[in-house]
């Protein structure tokens, strides 16, 4: 028999997103970041063309969580409750791509603190880092969109990832990162269809192809990775098989996921069988993103740094495959 | 890949004689399509239609099982996608055993394997393989290794050892518990005369496609049936690739020599870096994954990242109905009810607990359905609800009398009042990330 290498040859190709701006583009990033433009299903070097590798963010926080995992303020503890210094912390000492600032302390019920001290954290960690930054909000419409219009306008110029909206609230925050020039996060509830529902909505209101990312919401391991697994797989196939409302990068959320879960918090000594509680912190975190990452993800918000480390080195060995 | 009763017809003789006992050749073509007979029911049949039946009634990838009692089923896949139908068979877990370790080290390793086991949404789960390298001058010690792990457990063995007589020795001990052998260098006659022999799987291992194909096809020419490919690399970007081209050739171009389960053996320079390439090898393609340390965490994370990709897509999970337990709740605690499918069960009870108080969660038998398709389906209606929870006695385990429905299903809340007299309905929130506002806002107890 002859031995021939199946290749897929695929009609579409994924957008490629820019995140940020340099001083020459409006804003004052020392970079930007790009992701996506791939043309084969993720890694698939050998039927595909691949300009940028998959990046990391790291998140800091307007509030420090409620029952944030000990294991993680072993990391953080000095600088939880300072954003600012968090996101030094990040990129300077954990290699973050991006700093993802996450607003839910202006959720009502979870600090309601007030869209002037939202402003106040973003431009704190605008000035304390120069990679590109992620606006991280919430779900409960009527707050963030009153925070999401003033921080869309106080970072004008800086293309910042506006994280996020839904079909059930988009067109404020939309039209805001669309004045002021920034990119933006539609997030569908695991979910096709309605991850192009969206998608459609915000192009008919003339957003750029080129300023939408994905979330497909990430569920974490264990509470549902299989749904957000095969659901990234459909859209990236979709995608790159001429669906241009499907054709976009996609961002995860294995950080946030996984400091909810019980595997990330567990006491010593309650499950012997779960092994040692820093390590399945770590473990369970990089699982996650290493099994989504092969799925298709482009951009990952994650919370512990060894995971981090790890993953950058495997995406970075990953592009040095030899079928490149 | 399966013939059309169509496609078979035209590889018979078109005679209709009837020796068959069927009077056409066009209905026995049918029978055959439906494996409702047997081609050697047909006297006049040719070598080419022998050939032809017998390679499409193959599945495209070889199902090879390892172990005694404990054993597991590989390969057979049939699909690229988990979403298109489901993979089939778990990848299995092995764990390398060194025969040139201290015997401490070696049994404690041994006794940690044999014994793993955790819970989780009520399957057992667990590692299966045990993987013993030789590489100690004193060849006893790793026949020890065999015999010790023989008696304490009846899971897979794969067999790494360059030495013949030894090996052969190896397999004497565990000749009934299909054990594989494990082939690092090309693959030479003497080990296909063993493979044969004892009628154990082969590994074959290679760092090119090509290498692996002509492998491949030499141990299948020799008579070995139970074969697996290896492809190396230090690089998960090439394994990846490599997995997936090897499955595509199988699935799609029905390429006989790569239609073989896929080993692969990971390497890394921590923990961490193992558990990261073992995560991509479970989600693409590898039958068997050998770690060369574990510890219970990093088992306990494989294991659940293995049960969600092989999770059927079309049979959601579930979680026995019953009262769980949230914080420490006392007969006070609040009541909140829904189905059981696990999804539903997890996010409820997640945001249960971030909401911060203690409380009880009734989960009902609805078949795995979240609660909106069991609602429409009729599992989820007052009338199932009183019944369950009168089931179950609740009345007798708390003092309060107030439940709490999800929101989506406020239209059953008068019909469960009804059939649980004493009881007060609660409408909850439609959505589980309401439940920690919700409890500050409703007194629900």
């Amino acid at each position: 028999m002859d031995l021939k290498i199946p290749v897929e040859s695929y009609t579409g190709k994924i957008s490629e997103v820019t995140i940020g701006a340099t001083p020459e583009q409006g804003g004052t990033r020392s970079h930007t970041v790009t992701i996506g433009g791939s043309s084969a299903l993720p890694f698939h070097f050998f039927e595909g063309e691949f300009p940028h590798t998959p990046v990391v963010a790291m998140e800091v926080f307007d509030k420090v969580p409620a029952k944030f995992p000990e294991s993680l303020m072993n990391y953080y503890r000095d600088v939880i409750d300072r954003p600012a210094e968090m996101a030094k912390k990040c990129v300077e000492n954990y290699n973050a791509d991006l700093i993802s600032v996450s607003l839910e302390g202006t959720h009502p019920e979870k600090g309601n603190k007030t869209v002037d001290e939202a402003v106040e954290v973003v431009e704190q960690v605008l000035k304390s880092v120069k990679v590109p930054l992620i606006i991280t909000g919430h779900g409960h419409y009527d707050k963030i969109n009153e925070v999401m219009k003033k921080v869309c306008d106080v970072t004008a110029g800086e293309n910042c990832l506006i994280n996020f909206v839904e079909t059930d609230n988009y067109k404020t925050i939309a039209a805001a990162a669309l004045a002021y020039d920034h990119t933006i996060v539609a997030q569908s509830p695991i979910d096709v269809n309605i991850a192009k529902q969206l998608n459609i909505l915000l192009t008919d209101m003339n957003f750029p192809e080129e300023r939408i990312v994905i979330d497909p919401l990430t569920g974490c391991l264990g509470y549902g990775l299989e749904y957000t697994y095969s659901i990234m797989e459909r859209i990236r196939i979709d995608g790159l098989s001429g669906d241009k409302m499907l054709a976009f990068p996609m961002m995860i959320t294995p950080g946030n996921e996984t400091s909810r879960v019980k595997e990330a918090k567990v006491q010593p000594g309650t499950y012997p069988e779960w092994g040692d509680p820093e390590l399945l912190n770590a473990y369970w975190e990089l699982s996650t993103a290493m099994s989504l990452l092969s799925a298709g993800a482009d951009l990952l918000i994650m919370y512990n740094p060894k995971a981090v480390e790890i993953i950058k080195t495997q995406i970075k060995n990953m592009f040095n495959s030899k079928y490149k | 890949m399966a013939l059309s009763g169509l496609e078979i017809f035209k590889l018979l003789p078109k005679t209709n004689c009837g020796d068959c006992g069927i009077p056409t050749c066009m209905a026995f073509a049918m029978k055959l399509a439906q494996k409702k007979a047997e081609l050697t029911e047909c006297p006049h049949a040719s070598e080419e239609a022998k050939a032809a039946l017998g390679a499409a009634s193959e599945p495209p990838i070889k199902l090879i099982t390892i172990g005694g009692a404990e054993h597991i089923e590989i390969g057979n896949e049939t699909v690229m996608f988990r979403h298109e139908k489901t993979f089939f068979h778990p990848t299995g877990f092995a764990v390398q055993i060194k025969s040139s370790e201290n015997n401490e080290i070696v049994n404690e390793r041994i006794k940690e394997i044999a014994d793993y086991k955790v819970e989780r949404v009520g399957e057992e789960l667990m590692p299966d393989l045990f993987f013993i390298t030789n590489d100690n001058t004193n060849k006893d010690k790793f026949l020890d290794i065999v015999s010790t792990i023989k008696k304490l457990s009846s899971k897979g063995i794969i067999l790494d050892c360059a030495d013949e007589e030894v090996l052969v020795k190896g397999i004497e001990l565990i000749k009934d518990d299909r054990p594989v052998i494990f082939i690092k260098e090309k693959v030479s006659d003497k080990y296909i005369e063993i493979a044969k022999s004892y009628n154990c799987g082969i590994i074959i291992t290679d760092n090119t496609l090509e290498g692996l194909s002509e492998q491949a096809e030499m141990v299948k020419n020799a008579g070995v049936k139970n074969i697996i490919l290896n492809y190396t690399s230090e690089n998960i970007g090439d394994i990846l690739q490599t997995n997936t081209i090897l499955r595509r050739s199988a699935l799609k171009k029905n390429y006989k020599p790569f239609g073989y389960p896929l080993f692969t053996h990971i390497h890394g320079e921590n923990s961490y870096e193992l558990l990261a390439k073992a995560s991509v090898c479970i989600c693409k393609y590898s039958s068997i994954i050998v770690l060369p340390v574990v510890d219970k965490a990093m088992l306990y994370t494989m294991l659940t990242l293995r049960q969600n990709i092989f999770t059927d897509p079309q049979k959601p999970i579930q979680v026995e109905p019953k009262i769980y337990t949230i914080g420490e709740p006392v007969e006070e605690s609040p009541v909140f009810i829904t189905t059981n499918f696990s999804l539903t069960y997890f996010i409820v009870s997640g945001e249960i607990e971030n909401s911060g108080i203690s409380a009880y969660l009734i989960v009902c038998d609805c078949e795995g359905q979240s609660v909106l398709t069991a609602w429409a389906a009729g599992k989820f209606t007052g009338k199932e609800v009183a019944k369950f929870i009168n089931e179950i006695k609740l009345e007798e385990k708390v003092k309060t009398r107030k439940i709490i429905i999800p929101g989506f299903v406020s239209q059953i809340s008068g019909e469960l009042e009804e059939n649980l007299p004493g009881w007060e309905v609660i409408v909850g929130c439609q959505e589980a990330s309401d439940i920690p506002s919700f409890v500050k806002n409703v007194k629900i107890a």
